[in-house]
């Protein structure tokens, strides 16, 4: 177990590279780091599926962030911290801190989950539904709501990005406001 | 030849995608149709089928990708994928409810056993491959047109 | 505890990040640590000691008491295949914003638009 301790710890020190870093292309790809640990963690854990899918996700969202920063290395704000936002961020940090002792006391301790229902999806699985994968069985056949629910969720966020980037209409809509030339 | 040396990387990154494209792909299918007896599934799968395409867009530039995979492709792929994936849940009336395994199990640790969950997987991994890959082309040709008008 | 405690602090980094940054990729950058830091509790939770993966073969059989949770590993598989989306989405509207204003500065925004 003493292997998740040190991938966490290197989570933890990329996320804090990440925000700290000058350099805006330096961020996202310590940001990636952070996303190889969590593959690394879920596949110490025994967790395939999800070690699987993380890591391919990772590299396609750095490759999107990727380009969205290259050629654009502009250095940090020069603007003045506003004092409004260092408060929310010390009320948000103390609810958190609140919060997280408040469920530590209730949470069960860490390789005793209680797998209630878990526990009837493993023993009838394979009978009831054929599969041998217990993820996916629960994926598409016990909780298929789930599934077509992130299905629609995906579609509209396919939409948006379309509807965002696209340049027929840009044309009117620019002589008619002109700001950008403020 | 010059034509193609014009949009795209190098030489050296063109010649190993030729070679490595066509794995990943493959690699990805394995994923998708054995997603119900190994771990993979029709996420995982979906995401790396759209890398092979993403792959092959970063080496050779778009017109090559669009050759493989035109955007009205995509369109349809992807509205096919949902289409799909919801026409198996309504199937499950048949026997009785929303999302029912009306088809038959067969025999586990086969590839063609567990009823539906196989074909929403393939349903899943048109879906998400498709949307992801067009995501991913929408961004990376946006940049380049905010840096003509740049210039 | 240890693991849930290091988490909660990634979650807490996250979170400091998207409330006292100015810049629109940083912002970005914190959103997305926030969602692996709540990605990693749902594995973490699922984790029984000495468990195995939630998968039955055929030539080695395995009681299912020996198992891990698979119900959060299904949850958060959906979950991250939200989160890049998402997250792609955001990356439009910066890039967007980036093309009219020239900078991802959110102070310098406000001001070039009042």
């Amino acid at each position: 177990m003493l292997a998740i301790y040190i991938v966490l710890m290197l989570m933890i020190i990329g996320a804090v590279i990440a925000i700290e870093i000058k350099s805006l292309l330096s961020s996202v790809i310590a940001v990636g780091a952070v996303g190889m640990g969590l593959s690394l963690i879920a596949l110490i854990l025994n967790a395939p599926d999800v070690a699987i899918t993380q890591l391919v996700v990772e590299i396609i969202s750095v490759i999107i962030l990727i380009r969205a920063t290259i050629k654009k290395d502009l250095p940090e704000s020069t603007t003045e911290q506003r004092v409004m936002s260092g408060v929310a961020a010390l009320v948000f940090l103390a609810a958190l801190v609140l919060v997280g002792i408040a469920v530590f006391k209730e949470i069960p301790p860490f390789g005793q989950p209680i797998m209630r229902v878990a526990g009837e999806y493993l023993a009838n699985g394979v009978q009831e539904t054929g599969a041998t994968n217990i993820v996916a069985s629960i994926l598409l056949d016990y909780r298929g709501y789930d599934t077509l629910g992130e299905a629609t969720v995906l579609f509209t966020a396919v939409l948006g990005v379309l509807t965002v980037v696209r340049r027929q209409g840009k044309k009117s809509e620019k002589s008619g406001g002109g700001s950008d030339h403020e | 030849m010059s034509k193609e040396r014009e949009q795209g990387m190098s030489l050296i990154v063109k010649t190993i995608t030729r070679l490595t494209v066509g794995l990943i792909l493959l690699y990805g299918i394995y994923i998708v149709t054995h997603g119900h007896v190994s771990p993979g599934g029709g996420f995982a799968g979906g995401v790396i089928i759209a890398l092979a395409f993403v792959h092959l867009l970063l080496a050779f530039g778009k017109d090559t990708a669009f050759k493989v995979l035109s955007e009205s492709m995509m369109s349809i792929l992807e509205s096919t994928g949902a289409l799909l994936f919801l026409l198996i849940a309504l199937i499950g009336f048949v026997g009785g409810h929303f999302f029912m395994n009306v088809l038959p199990k067969g025999h586990p640790f086969n590839l063609f056993s567990a009823g539906i969950i196989l074909p929403c997987n393939i349903a899943i991994c048109l879906k998400v491959g498709a949307g992801l890959f067009a995501i991913a082309v929408a961004l990376v040709l946006l940049k380049l047109a905010v840096e003509k008008e740049e210039k | 505890m240890v693991a849930y405690v290091m988490c909660m602090a990634l979650l807490g980094l996250g979170i400091y990040c998207v409330l006292m940054k100015r810049n629109l990729i940083k912002i970005i950058v914190g959103l997305v640590i926030t969602e692996y830091a709540i990605n990693l509790f749902f594995v973490l939770i699922s984790y029984r000691k000495n468990g195995l993966a939630p998968i039955f073969a055929a030539d080695a059989p395995v009681a299912p008491e020996t198992m891990v949770d698979p119900l959060p590993q299904a949850l958060v598989l959906t979950a991250i295949v939200i989160g890049l989306a998402t997250t792609a989405l955001i990356v439009a509207l910066a890039m967007r914003l980036y093309e009219k204003y020239g900078t991802f500065d959110i102070a310098e925004i406000r001001e070039l638009k009042g």
